[in-house]
């Protein structure tokens, strides 16, 4: 069977939905705050009263560019509104205001990397503006109920090629495309709370032949989880289909959790005609240089290249700056940190990378915050950290005690150190005491270990070390012991 | 019949009578000619405003006082508004249009809400949920649509002024058959915000009094940039009354007519007071061009596709879910169809279905895409004509008012009478009709003159000095 599987090529495309994260909705002045209470941030324009007319809002417009030039997209310096009708109790007007023809970005590609470390580019065939409906709550006691909050907020619609060839590969994307979005700030990029959608459309084709198979579309895949498993699980649907002499058809399919697969929603005969025509109400979308030079300006570093760039600059491993740039405020955080250091070396950016990639993501992971929440955790305490340990000045040991205990009081760990009087020994004669006294009465394990049980070393090792209450500089008592056991 | 605005607020000023007086005898004379149907509403503030406006009458702005007439498809909060539709029967809009605050602000007296024809889809009246209007003075007649109430309302002295819509003739029409002037500004002139949509991109709020003084003040006070309406205009309120030039040469006027070809189903009372005007302004000096508006033969297809395709869309939003009629309390498509069904009128049921056809997938290029390509042909068209001419003289109807229920039956013959209305809205550009004459019975006939995109001042100034030489 995987001989078959083998044989075809998945085509894949990705559309993702982005709420933006504008002040306000997306052509009216209601505050962009769909969690609050239900209807709060209504107006005759979102709730489509008798004669109120839409107003484009400029940061949609601005946003909208920032996604376009961040995915190498053109732009259009003029590019209309459309409306797409259809009846749904959540869509107040009875259409959306959307883009159709001429969107205002077009043509541009994002990159993946693949296992083997080699960088794939996504083509994206065009980026729109629209806004969003509300939301329909479906059964709640017997009736269905509406909040119009959600009716109007901005969106962005990005379409990628059908470039994607496995469930993997559509997966990352996904995960790169949320990635640029929040590193431009423009969505907080939450598939399970419905800021970002994703539909998929797949098809598959024998190996070597140019043709598209016959698609079908997944909507509405609520986790990254869902839209590998959706991808994967309607791959194998077409393939098993056409081996067994069938013919895919043309359908809208939905996902289910509940029994891991997919179900069809409407036949192409349901679909809706959605009567697209130029927004009378609205005018063009002018694009000007100040407002391009303006985007590029704010056009922050993007994560891939971020990523590269810790990795070579800081000396730190690639798949470590992978993790760091995984959420930006983190790698800034590791380079603010880095910036703090009394001494810039790549063994100390280590240090503060590790320390970040353990304790720190523990802690934020416990308490699922994030870095920038977790204010008893700043970049000045933990390169006093790195240093106080890299000095010598502190063990490893006592570094995650003065860790720990800074996180719960925000101290600074210089400070601290001083004040408990934890800084490390490291005076030879001192260290020399404890090592003597450590070996006294340790004769028949002195033997062993010069017979060759090298093993007891850390057992010497840990005697000193209580007998110091952890103060002895660990180098100076291996050395020590090293010597004396010869 | 009753005084004009600056008649009354002479009068006022001088202290022969009051707002609250002139308030109370409007309301006394609709009330006596209530089978007229001209009003849907009146308004129970009316009154305590007009004492309000007699309190400053020593500092009176432009058009305090004005009693004003408002078609029931502009927004006004707190009084229900319908669009004389069945659909909209409870509805009370939570804010006020553009022009409705514009009008209060500068101390308006909202009279009442004008009746109309079903969201503005009709040429007689006749299709208003609440019953016809009847013609303001030859009764059986119809006083012409959309804006039938707001037309009546002026020409029976009911109020001042009124304001009406024109998507393809609502106000210049019902203006002619009523005699009385009707004004449509250039598109976007006036802001729309709180004008119930029927065709968006040829909608415009449009004016009507018994003269063009009044006409011109009430355009003042509620033209203007509105940050609310994208399509809206960035020109100032302009000021065309009080910069009226009354010195006129009449013969360095260049004025356009259509070739007789396309004077198509013109009536013989028609066409005698519309020679005799050009007679007389040929007489005063005028020079007379035959100029052509291209694709005669389009303008109504082109029209009926553009503004029942908006309209299909527009009309969307009443699907019993919000606000509004609702039939078959269960969300779903069925609901939406039922309340729709029952909520709309034949003549809107019609439309919204030939927009939704014209629309349609496979069908949009051959109808749609074509009126579009139409409409860029008549806006040149138009381009060419004022480059050449002043002003165009055109008749505003085909034929004098008709008898209620002669068209009803007969959609297609209703259509027709927009002939010579419509090419103005598809071009955006401003368009009045005046009183001209009557026909032999004594009902009234229109001309209507038009002028270049945003030349609403000139054509008002002209249109004052071409009517003082007929009337």
């Amino acid at each position: 069977m995987s001989d078959i599987f083998d044989q075809y090529e998945p085509v894949i495309g990705l559309e993702i939905h982005a709420q933006l994260l504008t002040q306000t909705k997306a052509f009216c002045g209601c505050k962009a705050a769909m969690s609050d209470f239900p209807n709060t941030h209504v107006c005759p324009i979102c709730l489509g009263h008798p004669g109120a007319l839409p107003v484009m809002n400029k940061q949609h417009v601005n946003m909208a560019i920032l996604m376009g030039l961040a995915t190498h997209c053109s732009i259009r310096t003029r590019s209309a509104f459309s409306r797409k009708n259809y009846f749904y109790p959540d869509l107040s007007k009875g259409y959306q205001i959307t883009q159709f023809e001429d969107p205002i970005c077009y043509a541009g590609s994002v990159e993946i990397e693949q296992e083997d470390g080699s960088v794939k580019h996504i083509g994206i065939t065009r980026i729109h503006i629209e806004e969003d409906a509300g939301k329909s709550l479906h059964d709640i006691d017997i009736d269905t109920l509406v909040d119009y909050n959600r009716a109007g907020m901005p969106l962005i619609e990005i379409v990628s090629e059908p470039d994607m060839h496995s469930a993997s590969e559509a997966y990352k994307y996904m995960v790169s495309m949320r990635q640029i979005l929040r590193y431009l700030g423009i969505c907080d990029g939450n598939l399970e709370e419905g800021s970002l959608r994703c539909d998929a459309n797949i098809s598959v084709r024998k190996k070597g032949i140019k043709a598209f198979g016959i698609r079908t579309e997944i909507k509405n895949l609520n986790s990254f989880r869902n839209v590998e498993k959706a991808i994967k699980f309607e791959i194998v649907r077409h393939i098993e289909l056409l081996e067994s002499g069938g013919t895919v058809k043309q359908v809208t399919m939905q996902w289910d959790a509940s029994t891991q697969s997919t179900k069809e929603l409407r036949s192409k005969e349901q679909a809706h005609d959605y009567r697209y025509f130029p927004e009378p109400d609205l005018g063009y979308i002018l694009v000007t240089q100040d407002m391009l030079h303006d985007a590029t300006m704010l056009l922050p570093e993007l994560p891939l290249a971020m990523k590269q760039r810790l990795s070579h600059d800081y000396g730190i491993p690639y798949y470590d700056a992978g993790i760091l740039t995984e959420d930006k405020s983190l790698a800034n955080f590791f380079e603010k940190t880095c910036l703090q250091l009394s001494v810039k070396d790549k063994e100390r950016y280590k240090l503060v990378c590790n320390w970040i990639l353990t304790e720190i993501l523990k802690i934020l992971s416990d308490k699922k915050i994030s870095i920038n929440e977790a204010i008893t955790i700043s970049s000045k305490g933990i390169a006093e950290i790195v240093d106080l340990f890299a000095d010598e000045k502190i063990s490893s040991k006592i570094a995650k005690e003065v860790f720990s205990h800074i996180v719960q009081t925000g101290e600074s760990p210089l400070q601290y150190v001083e004040s408990k009087n934890l800084q490390q020994i490291s005076d030879e004669h001192i260290i020399a005491e404890f090592v003597n006294s450590a070996l006294n009465g340790e004769a028949e394990n002195i033997e062993k270990y010069r017979a060759g049980k090298s093993n007891l070393m850390g057992y010497f090792i840990s005697k000193v070390m209580k007998i110091s209450n952890g103060k002895a500089n660990p180098r100076m008592v291996n050395d020590l012991l090293n010597q004396q056991l010869m | 019949m009753t005084n004009s605005y600056s008649k009354d607020r002479e009068n006022v000023i001088s202290g022969i009578t009051t707002f609250d007086t002139i308030v109370q005898q409007h309301i006394g004379n609709i009330n006596a000619n209530s089978s007229m149907n001209a009003f849907l509403l009146l308004n129970d503030n009316a009154i305590q405003s007009s004492k309000e406006t007699d309190k400053r009458a020593c500092s009176l702005s432009s058009i305090d006082g004005i009693n004003i007439a408002i078609k029931d498809n502009i927004s006004t909060k707190g009084i229900r508004t319908t669009c004389a539709s069945k659909m909209l029967q409870d509805f009370i809009p939570v804010y006020d249009a553009t022009v409705i605050s514009r009008l209060k602000q500068k101390g308006a007296i909202i009279l009442g809400k004008a009746n109309m024809d079903e969201f503005a889809m009709g040429s007689s009246g006749e299709t208003s949920y609440f019953g016809a209007t009847d013609h303001p003075l030859f009764s059986g007649y119809v006083p012409g649509g959309s804006s039938s109430g707001s037309a009546a309302a002026v020409a029976a002295g009911f109020c001042h002024a009124a304001l009406g819509s024109d998507t393809g003739g609502s106000v210049r029409q019902p203006a002619a058959f009523c005699g009385v002037y009707g004004f449509k500004p250039s598109y976007g002139r006036i802001s729309r915000y709180g004008l119930i949509a029927f065709a968006s991109s040829l909608d415009q709020i449009g004016i009507f009094a018994r003269d063009i003084d009044t006409v011109s003040l009430v355009f003042d006070s509620i033209s203007g940039e509105d940050e609310y309406d994208s399509t809206c205009s960035r020109l100032s309120p302009s000021d065309s009354f009080s910069n009226v030039d009354n010195s006129i040469d009449y013969h360095s006027l260049t004025i356009a007519i259509l070739p007789e070809n396309e004077l198509l189903g013109l009536s013989q009372d028609v066409r005698k007071v519309y020679d005799t005007t050009i007679q007389s302004l040929k007489k005063a000096g005028c020079t007379f061009k035959e100029l052509s508006i291209p694709a005669s033969s389009a303008w109504i297809p082109t029209y009926y596709i553009l503004a029942t395709a908006e309209a299909s869309s527009n009309l969307a939003r009443y699907d019993g879910v919000r606000y509004g009629a609702r039939v078959n309390n269960d969300i779903s498509q069925d609901m939406t169809t039922a309340s729709r069904s029952d909520g709309f009128g034949k003549e809107v049921q019609r439309r919204i279905m030939l927009g939704t056809y014209v629309l349609s997938s496979g069908y949009y290029e051959a109808y749609y895409k074509k009126a579009q390509k139409a409409r860029r042909v008549i806006v040149n068209g138009y381009k060419s004509i004022f480059d050449q001419a002043d002003l165009m003289l055109l008749p505003t109807t085909p034929t004098a008012p008709f008898k209620r229920g002669e068209k009803s039956s007969n959609p297609l013959e209703m259509y027709l009478s927009d002939y010579f209305t419509v090419s103005a809205n598809i071009a955006g550009i401003p368009a009045i009709s005046f009183p001209a004459g009557y026909n032999d019975q004594g009902l009234p006939i229109g001309l209507q003159l038009q002028a270049t995109f945003n030349q609403d001042e000139k054509l008002l100034h002209l249109t004052k000095q071409i009517a003082s030489l007929i009337v």
